[in-house]
């Protein structure tokens, strides 16, 4: 297996944040590789004069009325939480700096 | 520019602001601040399996009026994007945002000084939540800000420095809240800013640029931006690549007076946009367009325009008066009033808006304090009547937002009616020139500009309500008689 291919796998699983087990490398480079192959068979289809399709479905303008809604009690919300302080989540701490990425 | 050395600093701002929904971007809980932590959140602003986005009506329709306010097209289709990354506030795992399809592609912000910004785009997103950093051994995590409606305002790199940049957002913020689309309460975080920074040989092409994060108030934008020119000039002019400014984030540090790089992790910005599956493209109709070119006020530059040409008022006032619109209603109302466009302009920014921020007041802004455009349009009449004097109405201003009592009441209640008693005024004068035979010794022997700390004086001892120019004319008399 080539060098780039495992590191495209690596790389894909960093940021997907994904632990792979000894051997999965190579499996998912093979994978990888089918499905770039697949991609690369449809961009060989001439598409020009066709509008860019981003869903199945041609509705446009699916709007809600700025209406509030009762969303879930702070407990059920917090049930599944990893742990709880004072209301919020708490997780590790990580401070990135950047909270507000926008 | 306001580089040094002959360096010349390329300034471009990414805003983000809140919309003032009442509820969030894609579904139905409230949109608000100072709420218990994850009181304020659903299964869809939480990122829960199988949770479906459906677009609120009112976000796009006030997004769309911020983008005709900026005098933006409105594009007729624009599409939503999926920004993917980690972090802790972010529950989904990415953010819906918009890349290829804004619906704002281009629009320009006017500053006073008549230079042109472009806005190289505005778009739709949502807020991710928030995450606290400082309170014990854990972050903790509040999803209330989760799915609060944001525009992304990002401007081309034509400002020119760090005062360019404070009255680009100056204006900006005016033009928002003017529009009535976001509260722009940097405080709050609903208007929230990064900057990106390079410099160069003026007709070099661009060089590095940084990103500078973490700037939560005008002034703090200013001080990052100069803090980082002189940065970057200082590494390029030390000569030694190695220390030459790399594209990097830097969060500033308010205290310290300085930057600090952020990230700067590998594939920190491989955000492997696509396409967002669960929401269609929107369509902006000329209807709506229509409907919301139709809310945006006048703005502040039309404002400042018609001040000068209609009122007789300076450009200076005018800025004052027009920077936010609580206080420019404020003023026109007063004008309607009263007549008298300059006393009422007068009145405005110096007292008013000096009890405005006033620290030992309990009001945040205009609307909180209990003064009325009525109140100031009854002064100016009170001063014109010469009914009151002018350093007495300073006076009646603060009793009417102490006591919360009309100007009548405050100039009765507080014996401010100007005195017109010859006789009053006379004992005033006297007991002053008793006080002060060196003054009267000056005046006598030719300075006759020594008389004002007379005047001054007795002013003062009349509680301001003596009229001023009858105090001069007895005091003269007084004096010239040998009295």
């Amino acid at each position: 297996m080539a060098q780039d291919e495992r590191e495209q796998v690596e790389r894909v699983a960093r940021l997907a944040r994904l632990e792979l087990e000894p051997g999965e490398v190579e499996r998912l480079a093979g994978s990888f590789e089918r499905i770039l192959e697949a991609f690369a068979g449809l961009r060989e289809l001439d598409v020009g004069g066709l509008a860019p399709m981003t869903g199945p479905c041609e509705r446009t303008d699916v709007l809600r009325a700025d209406e509030p809604r009762p969303g879930l009690p702070p407990d059920e919300l917090l049930r599944r939480a990893p742990e709880r302080v004072d209301g919020f989540f708490g997780v590790p701490k990580t401070v990135r700096g950047a909270e507000d990425d926008g | 520019m306001s580089a040094p050395g002959g360096w010349e600093a390329v300034v471009g701002l990414e805003v983000h602001c809140q919309l003032r929904t009442a509820t969030k971007l894609f579904c139905g809980c409230r949109n608000a601040f100072g709420e218990p932590p994850n009181t304020l959140c659903c299964e869809v602003c939480t990122g829960q399996p199988g949770a479906l986005p459906v677009l609120n009506r009112e976000a796009l329709a006030l997004a769309v009026r911020a983008a005709l306010a900026l005098d933006g097209e409105v594009a007729g289709r624009s599409e939503f994007d999926r920004k993917n990354y980690f972090y802790c506030d972010l529950p989904k795992g990415y953010q819906i945002t918009q890349l290829a399809h804004p619906f704002c592609p281009g629009a320009r912000v006017e500053l006073p000084s008549g230079e042109q910004v472009r806005l190289t785009r505005i778009h739709l997103e949502e807020d991710a939540g928030k995450a606290v950093h400082d309170r014990g051994a854990r972050t903790l995590v509040d999803l209330n800000r989760a799915g609060v409606p944001l525009i992304e305002i990002v401007s081309e790199p034509d400002l020119a420095g760090a005062d360019e940049a404070h009255a680009y957002l100056t204006e900006l913020k005016a033009i928002l809240q003017y529009a009535g689309v976001s509260d722009c309460d940097m405080e709050k975080g609903s208007l929230r800013c990064d900057v990106n920074v390079s410099v160069r040989r003026p007709g070099e092409p661009l060089r590095t640029k940084v990103e500078l994060k973490n700037l939560n108030s005008f002034s703090n934008v200013k001080a990052a931006i100069e803090h980082e020119i002189a940065r970057q000039v200082a590494a390029y002019e030390a000569g030694d690549p190695a220390g030459f400014p790399v594209q990097e984030t830097r969060g500033w540090d308010d205290r310290a007076r300085t930057s600090r790089p952020q990230r700067g992790k590998e594939d920190a910005d491989d955000y492997r946009y696509f396409p967002e599956p669960d929401l269609p493209p929107v369509e902006v109709s000329a209807e709506l367009v229509e409907r919301q070119r139709g809310f945006v006020p006048e703005l502040p530059a039309a404002r400042r325009r018609r001040y000068v040409a209609a009122f007789g008022l300076s450009e200076y006032d005018a800025g004052v008066l027009t920077a936010s619109r609580d206080v420019s209603d404020f003023f026109e109302r007063a004008v309607q009033l009263a007549g008298e466009p300059k006393e009422v302009a007068n009145w405005v920014t110096n007292d008013v808006l000096r009890l405005v921020a006033d620290p030992d007041l309990p009001h945040a802004d205009l609307g909180e304090l209990p003064l009325r455009p009525g109140d100031v349009a009854d002064l100016v009449r009170l001063v014109a009547a010469r009914r009151v004097s002018k350093s007495a109405g300073r006076r009646v201003l603060r009793g009417v937002v102490e006591r919360g009592a009309r100007v009548e009441d405050v100039v009765r209640d507080l014996g401010l009616e100007q005195v017109d008693d010859a006789d009053a005024i006379e004992a005033w004068c006297r007991a002053v020139l008793a006080e002060r035979p060196d003054v009267v010794a000056d005046v006598r022997a030719g300075k006759r500009k020594a008389v004002g700390a007379l005047i001054g004086a007795v002013m003062q001892a009349s509680g301001g309500s003596a009229d001023p120019g009858r105090v001069r004319a007895t005091l003269e008399r007084l004096i010239d008689a040998g009295a």
